[in-house]
């Protein structure tokens, strides 16, 4: 596995949703490359006819009995959000009206 | 100061019960303890010393009407602060939870109480449960109790400090990749990783879901059973919680190791191994063998690989779990509606300003191996190797019913040693497998170093058998325990 390029890393950063500084790029480009170079150990193994392991522990998918059950109020469960408001969250606007700029 | 802090949870709750002691004293004892100790130490990120104290007049009320309030009636416990309480400010160490209070509390917190148990605040942590160390709380370090200079372990480092200190009588931590056990090893006290699904995981802020668990850490084996089996069982707001019978662990504990048959694997014996580290698990295992257990070597011959494969999950997983936190539910917000940024800018500031370096590390590391393209040669090349890491074990419990290992590579080190990423990240070297393997793991003290630091030993059970992992651990705490006291916690 080849170090990271710069571009590689602002790339990851975007897809995570992270504003990383110059700075953070840079540290992050090395160290990010210094802890993928001991993952390609992984490579040596002989995984050929191996099923992934997703669960700990084998489990089916279980089912409730569809049935309403009490929940929190609206306003407590928007209480732990930064701009709780008319029984939803805030956020800007993703879209814009024509009377916008 | 008082000795009946140093008492274990069990006789607390005996001495409530037959009204010897208030609850109300003991929240006090304790609450005295930490306003004298945890300032050097560092333990708590909460102390709600109003409401503990409302809880303990309660349960003394309910003692003096002739009611029971449950096996741990009166006893004081703390949290980690990644398990969410009720109307106590819960903030995994980060910034971005800064204030953030939860509207309910987890079913393992629900059933400490149900049982009697209170709560006496939050305990620190690294950041999302993301360190070795506890250095990545953004709230401040933790400190070792056995010395001020040294790292409590982590990422339950608060859990693990706080019963060492008798800053409370047990806690409760969880174990992502070692975060019970590595502490508790470090700071000389009990802590238990659950079988996956064994402790519900609803309320736990979620980390790596395939490999998460809840667990107690407490001063004596018997305290550790004592708070599992209350915690224990299926729930159905976790559907990945194990429905089986939970045994009342305690009675498990007398039984002693004879005819055990308990199986030391090489691979946790490297030549490089620390002295004082191989010198401590070779007297647990030859305690063990005096006790009547059979030792038996075994190999587990895919262990080199756990490390490369946990920190390709476990970050995979964070990657995703770690997406809700976009400036719109919880806590922090930088930038809109109020300012000029976009959605998207609002999400990225958000993020960069509230998440921590460690964080940023193991998000970006999870999204690039989960990246288009990328996703067969880690992702899916990590989930194989993990079965064989599970089929490993599988093949030694054929042949043994426990296996032991020393719990960390080295005893507690200092804080800033480790600066690379990747030398922390060895110091969970010893406790990964179990995660990945999803079975039960006991962590019990093993005697002191020569510069008197507590050295652990882990014994990893099959699925869903804590009762027989427990009952060697009792056998060990009774032949080589550390017998006194963290010089810093008088």
């Amino acid at each position: 596995m080849a170090a990271l390029t710069r571009e590689e890393v602002e790339e990851i950063a975007y897809l995570a949703r992270l504003a990383l500084s110059a700075a953070e790029v840079e540290r992050m480009r090395e160290e990010l490359s210094a802890i993928l170079a001991h993952m390609d150990a992984l490579a040596e193994v002989d995984t050929s006819g191996v099923a992934p392991m997703t669960h700990a522990v084998p489990m089916d998918l279980r089912l409730r009995p569809d049935e309403p059950q009490p929940s929190l109020p609206t306003e407590v469960a928007l209480a732990g959000g930064p701009d709780p408001r008319d029984g939803s969250f805030q956020v800007p606007h993703i879209i814009k009206t024509a009377s916008e700029p | 100061m008082s000795e009946v802090a140093w008492l274990s949870a069990a006789e607390q709750a005996r001495k409530v019960r037959t009204r010897e002691v208030s609850a109300r004293e003991l929240v006090h004892t304790y609450l005295d303890r930490i306003a004298a100790l945890d300032g050097a130490l560092g333990a708590y990120l909460l102390v709600d010393a109003e409401g503990a104290l409302a809880r303990a007049d309660a349960v003394d009320a309910a003692i003096a009407r002739g009611e029971d309030p449950g096996p741990l009636a009166g006893v004081p416990v703390a949290i980690k602060d990644v398990l969410v309480t009720e109307g106590m400010t819960t903030t995994a160490a980060s910034r971005i939870l800064a204030g953030w209070v939860p509207p309910y509390d987890g079913t393992a917190v629900a059933r400490l109480r149900a049982a009697g148990a209170i709560v006496l605040g939050k305990l620190n942590c690294d950041e999302f449960a993301m360190g070795s160390s506890n250095e990545n709380s953004a709230v401040k370090p933790c400190r070792n109790p056995w010395d001020l200079e040294r790292v409590p372990g982590g990422s339950s480092g608060g859990s693990a400090a706080a019963v060492a200190a008798a800053l409370c009588a047990a806690s409760l931590g969880t174990d992502t990749g070692g975060s019970i056990r590595q502490p508790a090893a470090l700071c000389g006290i009990v802590g238990v990783k659950p079988t996956y699904g064994r402790v519900s995981r609803w309320g736990a802020i979620a980390f790596a879901s395939s490999l998460d668990q809840i667990g107690p850490m407490a001063r004596t084996v018997e305290d550790a059973a004592l708070l599992l089996e209350t915690i224990a069982g299926v729930d159905p707001r976790d559907a990945t919680s194990v429905d089986a019978p939970v045994p009342r662990y305690r009675d498990a504990l007398g039984l002693g190791a004879a005819g055990l048959r308990i199986g030391v694997p090489r691979e946790y014996f490297p030549d490089a191994l620390d002295a004082e580290v191989r010198a401590a698990a070779e007297r647990a295992i030859a305690a063990l063998r005096e006790a009547g257990a059979r030792i038996v070597d075994v190999s587990l011959p895919h262990t080199r690989y756990a490390l490369p494969t946990y920190y390709l999950l476990a970050p995979a997983e964070a990657s995703s779990n770690l997406a809700r936190y976009d400036g719109v539910r919880y806590g922090l917000r930088e930038g809109g509606p109020a300012g000029k940024a976009s959605l998207l800018d609002m999400y990225r500031q958000t993020r960069g300003a509230g998440f921590g370096a460690e964080v940023k590390r193991r998000i970006m590391i999870g999204t690039y191996a989960l990246r288009a393209g990328y996703y067969d040669a880690y992702y899916k090349k990590a989930q194989q190797v993990r079965a064989l890491i599970k089929r490993d074990f599988d093949e030694a419990f054929a042949a043994v019913d426990l296996v032991i290992a020393p719990t960390t590579p080295t005893p507690a080190f200092k804080l800033g040693e480790k600066s690379a990423p990747i030398d922390m990240y060895l110091a969970d070297v010893f406790t990964l497998s179990c995660n990945l393997a999803g079975l039960p793991g006991v962590a019990v003290p093993a005697g002191l170093s020569s510069a008197g630091l507590p050295i652990g030993v882990q014994l990893l059970g099959r699925p869903l058998d804590e009762a027989t992992a427990l009952r060697a651990a009792a056998a060990l705490e009774r032949t080589v325990g550390l017998g006194r006291r963290p010089p810093h916690a008088p």
